[in-house]
């Protein structure tokens, strides 16, 4: 691990400097995680009195649990939706204002706000927006025949949270895209206008291939949005609900260790989940380490 | 700009007042709705011009509360929110820098190792570790308090990090002069180390400001007092109250005041904030 040439001296003064973060991340971070391992291989009966060690039990109930199931693809159909709708959108007005030059600065206030309007704001924003019966959306929908109501359609439910929680994150994606584009060099571009190359092809053959890092690197970062930041924007709209439409992973783990009170099975998403983001975390940094060499 | 293609340019410009326009929408819709009356909600579509109510609404929200939903006044959960984001922002600030100090100027036993562990707190998001974290706070008394708000969430690997990378780049000429000059470790620290992080502190402090007050699981689990609770998590609750008809203007003024604050510091700071956003992620 790096560090510097030279350094201070001391015994006693980096344990002193170290000593709060250590405290707060052993006491609030590890401690409370590995109990979370622990309690996922113990099992609980219904009254509490006695617990015993049940080794993977709860992991194997849980992989043939339908409802797991069915919350992994949830989240699977609402991480792709949060992605691909947050991405190309923030993508089209990066490219939008990467052609702009006296107002881009403007456009770009403009456009980043959302980023610190919190979920759970965000969540309430759209769902009063698509109230079935005074909302505005359910409104215009009316005219095309769509009868919009989320508190029945699965489906529709769907849609609202994707829409709540991609709003929010549109914004940073496209600085990320912006910074991206300002990176390409513009003589390749410049080049390749010469040589008779309309934006277009210029957008499919240089500028998408060069964004490429940005936006390996953004898809990572919005499956990690859409896996645990959006819990506010579920839990704050849909709850999980109808019929579990939008009962993604992590809220399932709220719901059943805090409402269904199942320490053991909350315990055990909890360590699935921990996992993953582990995974994710990794993929990101090797993305990085391989960024930084060049 | 390659060559000169005036419609492109145009469409450019459409496509940005559209992106802008749908972006800002849900706001604007609030924003009006916050300055109705509650008989604008009955029936029909939510209204689209401002109505004269204004002042009525938010000075119900900020001093009186709502009194169907047993709440105290929008104003107690402001400071509320606002004790907890300044706390989570500056604690986060304070602990990280002085722990990247000791990682980066000192030699010690298991430097390495608190560095890794400081380092998967990154991967240990509340949301997924939430029952176990909340009895930790709760055995140690600290439920309905300003520290049970705030101290659980001020480890940060992200600001360590940051800060980490930073004092790597800091030139290694000025902590040999500093030492010929007679400076200890601490003396190095205040006059030389924390000035020249100055920028950095601002940009993080933007980010994480945003990151405090925005906390929604969290103070929703630990405050069952009406007095700790936080504005953004009292907007769920209110909403819910009323469940037939919410109090629509009352709850979209809540909601105003909740995004205000945080969008202001992002809009005041946009450059610290775009600094912040992207050198956390790098």
């Amino acid at each position: 691990m790096q560090t510097k040439r030279t350094l201070f001296r001391s015994k006693t003064l980096p344990y002193l400097l170290i000593l709060p973060q250590m405290a707060v991340t052993i006491i609030f971070f590890l401690w409370p995680a590995a109990q979370a391992v622990r309690q996922s291989f113990l099992r609980e009966d219904a009254f509490g009195f006695k617990t015993t060690f049940v080794w993977f039990d709860n992991y194997t109930q849980l992989f043939s649990d339908p409802t797991y199931e069915n919350s992994l693809r949830v989240t699977v159909v609402f991480a792709i939706g949060v992605a691909v709708l947050s991405l190309v959108s923030a993508l089209v007005l990066a490219l939008a204002v990467d052609r702009t030059i006296r107002s881009s600065q403007v456009y770009t206030t403009l456009l980043v706000w959302p980023y610190a309007v919190a979920p759970a704001v965000a969540g309430i924003l759209w769902w009063f927006m698509f109230n079935p019966t005074i909302g505005i959306l359910p409104y215009l929908l009316s005219f095309v025949g769509y009868h919009w109501d989320h508190s029945l359609s699965g489906f529709d439910a769907m849609i609202l949270v994707i829409i709540a929680s991609s709003w929010k994150q549109i914004s940073y994606n496209f600085l990320f895209f912006v910074a991206g584009l300002q990176a390409i060099p513009k003589s390749l571009v410049e080049a390749a206008a010469i040589d008779g190359a309309g934006p277009y092809k210029r957008f499919f053959t240089i500028i998408f291939p060069l964004l490429s890092p940005t936006t390996f690197f953004l898809l990572v970062i919005n499956t990690v949005y859409a896996m645990f930041d959006t819990f506010a924007v579920i839990h704050a709209t849909t709850q999980g609900g109808p019929a579990q439409a939008t009962n993604t992973l992590v809220y399932k783990v709220f719901q059943d260790g805090f409402i269904g009170l199942n320490i053991g099975s909350s315990a055990t998403q909890s360590v699935v989940l921990m996992i993953i983001v582990i995974a994710l975390t990794f993929i990101q940094f090797r993305w990085i380490e391989r960024n930084v060499q060049y | 700009m390659i060559e000169n293609r005036p419609w492109l340019n145009f469409f450019s410009h459409v496509v940005l007042i559209l992106g802008v326009a749908v972006v800002a929408l849900p706001v604007y819709i609030a924003l009006i709705a916050s300055t109705r009356g509650p008989n604008d909600f009955y029936s029909g579509v939510v209204p689209l011009l401002p109505g004269p109510h204004t002042i009525e609404n938010y000075k119900q929200v900020l001093f009186a509360g709502i009194s169907t939903s047993g709440a105290p006044p929008i104003g107690l959960m402001m400071f509320n929110s606002l004790v907890m984001a300044l706390s989570i922002a500056i604690g986060k600030i304070a602990i990280s820098i002085i722990s990247a100090f000791a990682i980066v100027y000192f030699r010690f036993p298991f430097r390495s190792l608190a560095f890794w562990l400081i380092f998967v707190t990154l991967m240990l998001p509340v949301e997924v570790r939430i029952l176990p974290t909340f009895k930790v706070v709760s055995d140690l008394g600290m439920l309905n308090s300003y520290a049970g708000l705030s101290i659980p969430l001020i480890a940060s690997a992200t600001a360590t990090f940051l800060f980490r990378q930073f004092f790597l780049t800091v030139p290694e000429e000025l902590m040999e002069a500093a030492r010929v000059d007679g400076a200890g470790p601490m003396r190095f620290f205040w006059d030389i180390l924390v000035p020249l992080s100055r920028t950095n502190m601002a940009a993080l402090f933007v980010i994480l400001f945003i990151y405090g007050w925005n906390q929604y699981l969290w103070p929703l689990m630990i405050t069952t007092d009406p007095h700790y609770y936080t504005v953004v998590m009292a907007i769920k609750r209110m909403a819910d109250v009323a469940d037939s008809i919410p109090q629509w203007n009352v709850v979209m003024a809540t909601v105003v005041l909740a995004l205000l604050p945080p969008v202001l510091v992002v809009i005041a700071m946009q450059r610290l904030f775009v600094k912040g956003l992207v050198e956390t992620e790098k």
